[in-house]
């Protein structure tokens, strides 16, 4: 591949989206679907062959904001080594950050008809706002929170994990203890989130109803430019020397310990910035399905989505969006056509993801950096011998 | 039977205030005594058949004031075989006869009314609806009624229905039932049941005694009991004293007599704490115990773990299915085929992973995690396939039905009791295991030091394998226990898996007391937690406590120390 950096004497930012084809054709395709698709979808008749129906740019976008949730469990499991299986809770606070602002959109149009009040909370015989609800009334309160809420959490597990050096499996298993002690959490009615509920019957978003086709198309394009800025921004992190240090810290995280680097901060904060990410795919994610509710702290969620990133090819970035769009349009394909497969499906495709294709989808094409194209069988013997090696080591 | 001459004598002037017709009644009572003494001595009988249909016939006027009055006159009497009388009224089958006017009760069979003699209880003849005429009864009468049934009871020749009389009595603490209460513990024999009696006595007496002494010796006997009933009765009573305006010193020792039962309620309330805490922990264990061994021991990170115990309570399931044609359901014999079945099902399936999937995958802690998650996945669908996804009924066994009740409130289940049994003797079967046995010695050998272990000629694949199978087969195990406390269904592993895990991750990775202790503290901390911040807030709060702990001891309660640790 040609070092474009090299041969134009480029600006180092122009020069690693160049060097980087994967992440081109992503860009690429995304500006392209943020304006063909809604002019497809606004402006051709319904009877053209490329119109392309409201039902299908929820769809889209809703896999969009998966796949921006793909993106920042990458940057941290691809480029660092940190396995989160708790990475829903940041989108799910994220997406009830959105939810309640969309909440007090509702005003008095509500059952209950109270103009502040939501209706489970005059269902519930609350007299008045919980403090914590103040401010989701204003937009940018309820934008900036879908970013902060998750990104004080992160920093806060993070600071905590991280200095008392938990790592690798009990990582894991304690970012699963965190999304599901929220889980049962916002399950309580007490909570003042709706309970196992959640929130929903949303109106309007800024004033534009949430069913018409217009804010529909503006949501799809809101979610392609922001996996499109958080691809760049996660791109340029780990491209940078702090990006450097990361690889080197998923690699040999002791070593670099003893080189003299805080290991701790810079996973610190790698972490907090993709919850942040996490939490805006989660904001992006609720006007576009129309509900948030604990279901989405699940741990079995937060552990399907490390599969959409192990599916793509972890430690691209792309793999990771286009490991998202592949597994979600599977999912959409069988719970459709054969509901009773689906889990087959996705327990084969862990199964079969992680003893055959390591590097994932992207790993299997040649034109992206497929160092060494092998067989299954190889692949197989690969391992063994490997397992040999590793016996070795341990002992 | 016994003073029957005292209990005319106390009744006498109960009735003066009750009934209008006090002397009548004397004279009928001494007339009852006699014939209770001659002609019935073993039954507690007060009314003769005479005055049983006069009382009863009177019962035939328009008034509801005067139906009432007859039917507490009824009642206190205390005679059984006013009982039915009652119920039938209750029922709307007690009917007065036209032609002679007698009460009568009737059963319907299509249009035709069989009429009952209320005195001998045989059928002394039928008609239709026009020949006689019901005894109305309004809401009012029904709730009269009721109490009157209740009181009735009392006299029951059934212990069990008098011993249940006493209970509501206690329960309702109507002053007014003291002076028939009083007749039954003349009338009663069976020592317990005095007892209970003697208690509900003092629970009315402390307010409605009539005098200093009775109220002090209804304190004694109250604060002789430890139930949360009796810590109501003293606490009531202190609260209104004031209003009621009772003597101080009274007053002081029902506050004592409370402090000393509250005491005990509350050492009783721990130690039920510490049985319920003790229960959930033995299920934990159970659940963790066979993850100690695939995680703790082997170090693979099974997230099929959870699918391992539902394959051992379907396990349960499909042997009780089987013999279900041979041995009578909810026989001991299925449950104990199915601990070997399900070990050795569990045990399979465990080996088969191994070898097709985690074999391939060790010392990638990561990827062998998310490779059993998908292998979790396939085998809840294959289950959900083949059963459906509803619940399966697995029958308890007679002996693990029931529980020991203590009056303090506590209650000790004996499928719990029977479940905390078990497990200690699993843990104590893996500790024998790895202790003793060639294979135990083996597995040590090769967790410690694989090469050396491979060096001397022991086949460690063939020994990982069989380590996850018996990690898998106590899965399995597990499952025969949990089948009996929780629904088994596809999802059964699911509840399980992060409740395990954090068992381990708390007492420590290899260490198979860590597991014990891990999963006894973290049960008990949940169970103490409960009665303060309620169930989910309790668990809510173990998981952040955990999740705090670990950044205090990274490695558990029981680490492994030195370089094993870093492999």
């Amino acid at each position: 591949m040609t070092d474009y950096r090299q041969k134009y004497q480029m600006t180092p930012v122009v020069g690693w989206l160049l060097n980087d084809r994967g992440g081109m054709i992503l860009l690429g395709i995304l500006i392209a679907a943020s304006i063909l698709v809604p002019a497809s979808n606004l402006l051709l008749p319904e009877s053209s062959a490329f119109h392309v129906p409201t039902w299908m740019i929820s769809l889209l976008g809703k896999y969009l904001c998966y796949a921006l949730l793909a993106l920042s469990v990458d940057l941290i499991w691809g480029f660092c080594g940190i396995l989160s299986l708790g990475h829903g809770a940041f989108f799910a606070l994220g997406g009830y950050a959105m939810g309640m602002y969309l909440m007090r959109q509702i005003g008095d149009r509500g059952v209950y008809g109270d103009p502040v009040l939501p209706d489970f909370m005059v269902f519930l015989n609350w007299q008045e706002l919980p403090w914590y609800w103040y401010g989701f009334d204003m937009f940018w309160f309820a934008i900036v929170m879908a970013m902060f809420v998750p990104g004080l959490l992160a920093f806060v597990f993070g600071f905590l994990a991280f200095r008392s050096r938990v790592t690798g499996v009990y990582l894991s298993i304690i970012t699963q203890a965190m999304t599901y002690a929220l889980l049962l959490a916002f399950f309580r009615n007490d909570m003042g989130f709706g309970g196992n509920n959640g929130l929903t019957d949303f109106k309007d978003l800024l004033g534009y109803s949430l069913q018409s086709d217009g804010t529909r198309a503006g949501l799809f394009v809101a979610s392609c430019v922001f996996l499109g800025i958080c691809y760049v921004v996660a791109r340029g992190i780990t491209q940078s020397r702090l990006g450097k240090v990361l690889i080197a810290i998923r690699d040999a995280e002791s070593r670099v310990r003893f080189t003299g680097y805080r290991v701790e901060y810079y996973k610190l904060f790698v972490f907090t910035v993709s919850a942040v990410m996490a939490g805006i795919a989660g904001a992006l994610y609720v006007p576009q399905v129309g509900i948030i509710n604990p279901g989405e702290f699940a741990p079995a969620l937060s552990i399907e989505i490390v599969i959409w990133v192990a599916v793509g090819g972890r430690g691209t970035l792309y793999g990771a969006v286009l490991g998202a769009f592949i597994v979600n349009y599977a999912k959409t394909f069988f719970t459709g056509a054969m509901p009773d497969f689906w889990l087959f499906f996705l327990g084969g495709l862990f199964i079969a993801v992680t003893l055959f294709l390591p590097k994932g989808v992207i790993g299997a094409i040649p034109a992206f950096g497929a160092a060494d194209r092998q067989s299954i069988i190889t692949t197989w013997r690969k391992r063994l011998a490997e397992r040999r090696a590793n016996e070795g080591g341990k002992a | 039977m016994r003073n029957d001459m005292f209990s005319v004598l106390r009744r006498s002037p109960f009735l003066a205030q009750q009934s209008r017709k006090a002397f009548l009644c004397l004279g009928a009572f001494l007339v009852c005594l006699i014939v209770a003494v001659f002609a019935l001595p073993e039954r507690a009988m007060a009314y003769s058949d005479e005055e049983l249909r006069n009382v009863s016939e009177r019962l035939n006027v328009k008034s509801s004031t005067q139906k009432i009055a007859v039917i507490e006159e009824m009642a206190a009497d205390g005679d059984p075989r006013v009982a039915p009388i009652l119920r039938a009224m209750l029922d709307g089958n007690l009917y007065v006869r036209d032609s002679d006017e007698h009460v009568v009760i009737t059963a319907k069979q299509g249009k035709v009314y069989s009429h009952i003699d209320i005195v001998s209880g045989e059928v002394i003849g039928e008609s239709g609806s026009k020949e006689i005429s019901k005894i109305k009864v309004n809401n009012r009468l029904r709730g009269v009624l009721r109490d009157a049934l209740a009181t009735l009871n009392l006299f029951s020749p059934d212990l069990a229905v008098r011993s249940n009389a006493v209970e509501q009595v206690m329960d309702a603490r109507d002053p007014a039932m003291l002076p028939l209460l009083l007749r039954a513990i003349d009338r009663e024999e069976d020592e317990t049941l005095l007892a209970r009696m003697e208690l509900a006595k003092a629970t009315m007496a402390l307010a409605a005694g009539e005098n200093t002494e009775e109220r002090l010796a209804a304190i004694d006997v109250l604060a002789s009991e430890t139930t949360p009933q009796i810590r109501a009765v003293l606490s009531q009573f202190v609260a209104s004293a004031d209003a009621e305006g009772f003597e101080p010193e009274v007053v002081a020792a029902a506050k004592d007599a409370l402090k000393s039962v509250e005491g005990r309620l509350s050492t009783w309330q721990t130690v039920g704490d510490v049985y319920r805490g003790i229960s959930l922990g033995s299920v934990l264990l159970l659940a963790a115990v066979g993850l100690a061994i695939t995680f703790g021991v082997m170090g693979v990170i099974n997230m099929a773990h959870g699918e391992m115990i539902m394959i051992g309570a379907y396990t349960t399931f499909m042997v009780q299915q089987a013999l279900g044609s041979i041995l009578p359901s909810g026989s001991a014999w299925s449950l104990a085929i199915s601990v070997p079945a399900a070990f050795l099902v569990a045990g399979a399936v465990g080996v088969v992973i191994e070898r097709s999937v985690i074999r391939f995958l060790y010392g990638r802690p990561l990827e062998t995690l998310l490779a059993t998650w998908g292998v979790s996945l396939v085998l809840q669908q294959a289950i959900r396939t083949i059963f459906g996804a509803t619940n399966q009924q697995v029958m308890a066994p007679d002996f693990m039905s029931g529980a020991v009740e203590f009056s303090t409130g506590l209650v000790l289940t004996y499928n719990r009791l029977w479940i905390i049994l078990f497990s200690v003797i699993v843990v104590a079967g893996i500790a024998a295991v790895l202790r003793y046995t060639a294979f135990g010695l083996q597995m040590r050998a090769v967790t410690q030091n694989r090469r050396m272990a491979g060096s001397v000629g022991i086949r460690t694949g063939y020994v990982d394998a069989l380590t996850f199978g018996l990690g898998s087969g106590i899965a399995g195990i597990a499952g025969v226990a949990l089948s009996q406390i929780s629904n088994v269904s596809p999802n059964l592993g699911q509840t399980y898996i992060i409740d395990s895990f954090m068992v381990v991750v708390f007492g420590g990775v290899g260490n198979l007391w860590g597991t014990v202790l891990g999963a006894f503290s973290l049960g008990i901390v949940n169970k103490f937690l409960e009665p303060v911040a309620g169930a989910v807030l309790a668990k809510i709060f173990v998981l952040i406590a955990l999740i705090l702990f670990i950044q205090k001891r990274p490695k558990g309660l029981f680490a492994l120390k030195g370089r094993a640790v870093e492999a």
